[in-house]
């Protein structure tokens, strides 16, 4: 599924993506050369990570502090204890794409 | 081996115990809690659980990994009733005694209560997951809601019981709600969300009196007016648990005194938490923050470790977070950092007062605080400004 053109992504600055036809809000950050996809809803409570402060490959929720791995999407201290899905992203002409069937909503994520 | 005694099982007694796993130590490490229930996070109690949203196994602080890797002796439903400073014992009101090298002093802070007021039924204070139970089951049946005290567990019960469609009325001895603590400016504007949802605000009176036989009826002003009440909600801030100290010379005072590195006038002994009053900058802070009682155990377990290994203590990290607080109330997300001042000027920054902003405290044109309505994205960059302000002060 192609979500945008990697052109306009910022490195250090956090894309929303919400669209009819993506199971779920998706946050994208470049850092470095590298594209990295999670799902945007925090894991504790309805909080959009994307207006959260990024730090490297860290990414802190806005409403209580838990910091993400963009890497393996595991927080750093509570109130989350759950990690954040993280999806794999491949750039194709020129397009971040990830896997659709990755994006499937859970129990979990349907919170 | 060595043993540790955290005392106390909410946020702050978890979290030392998970931060001294962190840190490396494989001793015996015990549980004391009050409460027979397993851990579990507060903020939900005032909102979700009043509200039916969520149960108790939702705000769990503890599931099978984290236990397993805590490894711990968990001793629930009995209270540390003495410590004996010579052998770092513990007395339990079960009778049991526990000998500990170290210990954790997390027993948190009790709802205070109005003082001289006779126990009727459909009278509440919030602090518990039993109390959010026996709230939860009284505000099932139609009825009138009193609220004493306008802070923010005041505010979220009054926003619940609200949505639950009762009559609320606030009574709140200020002139303002949070006047204290947010100012003038931000008090009036947090007063207009409850009257904005229909909850009746009286302000500036003390109440004299609770009027019922078997359960109240009515809640009685100091300005001789009598609101009708079938429930009733102390919300009058919360009392430091020390009085198990008395004798063990861990020097209390409104809270257990530490220093920046949470430890006690007792060596081998530290305290986190809201019962903890810590030093910070040439005074002393008791803090009942969630974060402050996520944050301050990491720093007190590192501390007591050192002590244990004989460490330089001057080598361990200091416990001056920049407070942070959050609210919700009404559907609207509350946000506030800093300590600001009640002569401080709120400056707005993004939005509107009438509705949602992010603002800035400024004492001195420097910023002494940050205040934001359903705006967590500015009120993160913002926050920034005030850490860097707060750090070099």
């Amino acid at each position: 599924m192609q979500l945008c053109p990697i052109a306009d992504l910022t490195p250090g600055v956090v894309t929303r993506i919400v669209r009819p036809d993506v199971p779920v809000p998706l946050a994208l950050v470049k850092v470095g050369e590298r594209v990295f996809c999670i799902d945007d809803t925090c894991s504790h409570e309805t909080a959009s990570l994307s207006d959260g402060w990024l730090d490297g490959h860290e990414i802190e929720c806005p409403l209580h502090e838990s910091r993400f791995d963009l890497r393996t999407g595991r927080p750093d201290c509570p109130p989350a204890r759950r990690p954040i899905r993280t999806h794999v992203v491949q750039v194709v002409d020129g397009m971040v794409c990830v896997d659709a069937t990755s994006l499937a909503p859970t129990a979990e994520t349907a919170r | 081996m060595t043993t540790i005694a955290v005392v106390g099982t909410g946020l702050a007694g978890v979290r030392a115990a998970e931060a001294l796993r962190a840190d490396g130590y494989d001793g015996r490490l015990v549980l004391v809690g009050e409460e027979a229930a397993q851990p579990y996070d507060r903020p939900p109690l005032s909102k979700q659980v009043l509200l039916g949203k969520c149960e108790s196994q939702d705000i769990a602080l503890t599931d099978d990994d984290l236990r397993a890797v805590l490894d711990a002796e968990w001793l629930l439903g009995t209270r540390a009733t003495a410590l004996d400073p010579a052998s770092r014992a513990l007395t339990l009101a079960d009778g049991r005694n526990l000998h500990a090298d170290g210990v954790v002093i997390a027993t948190g802070a009790r709802a205070r209560t109005l003082p001289g007021m006779p126990r009727l039924r459909g009278v509440h204070t919030l602090r518990t997951l039993d109390d959010a139970h026996r709230l939860r089951e009284d505000l099932s049946r139609p009825g009138r809601v009193v609220v004493v005290g306008g802070g923010f567990i005041g505010a979220e019960v009054a926003s619940s019981a609200r949505a639950l469609g009762h009559e609320v009325t606030i009574v709140e001895y200020e002139q303002k709600p949070l006047l204290r603590q947010l100012g003038p400016d931000a008090a009036g504007i947090l007063g207009r969300l409850h009257t904005d949802h229909g909850v009746a605000l009286v302000t500036g009176v003390a109440v004299t009196g609770l009027v019922g036989e078997d359960g109240v009826r009515a809640v009685e002003l100091s300005d001789g007016r009598s609101l009708p009440a079938d429930v009733v909600v102390v919300g009058v801030g919360a009392v430091p648990n020390t009085e198990w100290l008395t004798g063990s010379g861990v020097a209390c005072d409104n809270g257990v005194l530490t220093d920046e590195r949470c430890r006690t006038t007792v060596l081998g002994v530290v305290a986190a938490g809201d019962v903890a009053a810590y030093r910070c900058r040439g005074g002393r802070l008791r803090i009942e923050h969630w974060t402050n009682a996520r944050d301050m155990p990491v720093i007190a377990a590192g501390s007591l470790l050192a002590t244990l290994r004989g460490q330089d203590p001057t080598g361990q990290p200091v416990h001056d977070p920049l407070p942070y607080v959050w609210s919700d109330q009404y559907g609207v997300h509350l946000q506030i950092a800093g300590r600001p001042g009640v002569d401080d000027v709120l400056e707005l920054v993004s939005g509107s007062f009438d509705d949602s902003f992010a603002a800035v405290y400024r004492r001195d044109g420097e910023i002494s605080g940050v205040l934001a309505v359903d705006s967590p994205r500015e009120f993160g960059r913002l926050r920034r400004d005030l850490r860097s302000a707060w750090s070099i002060r």
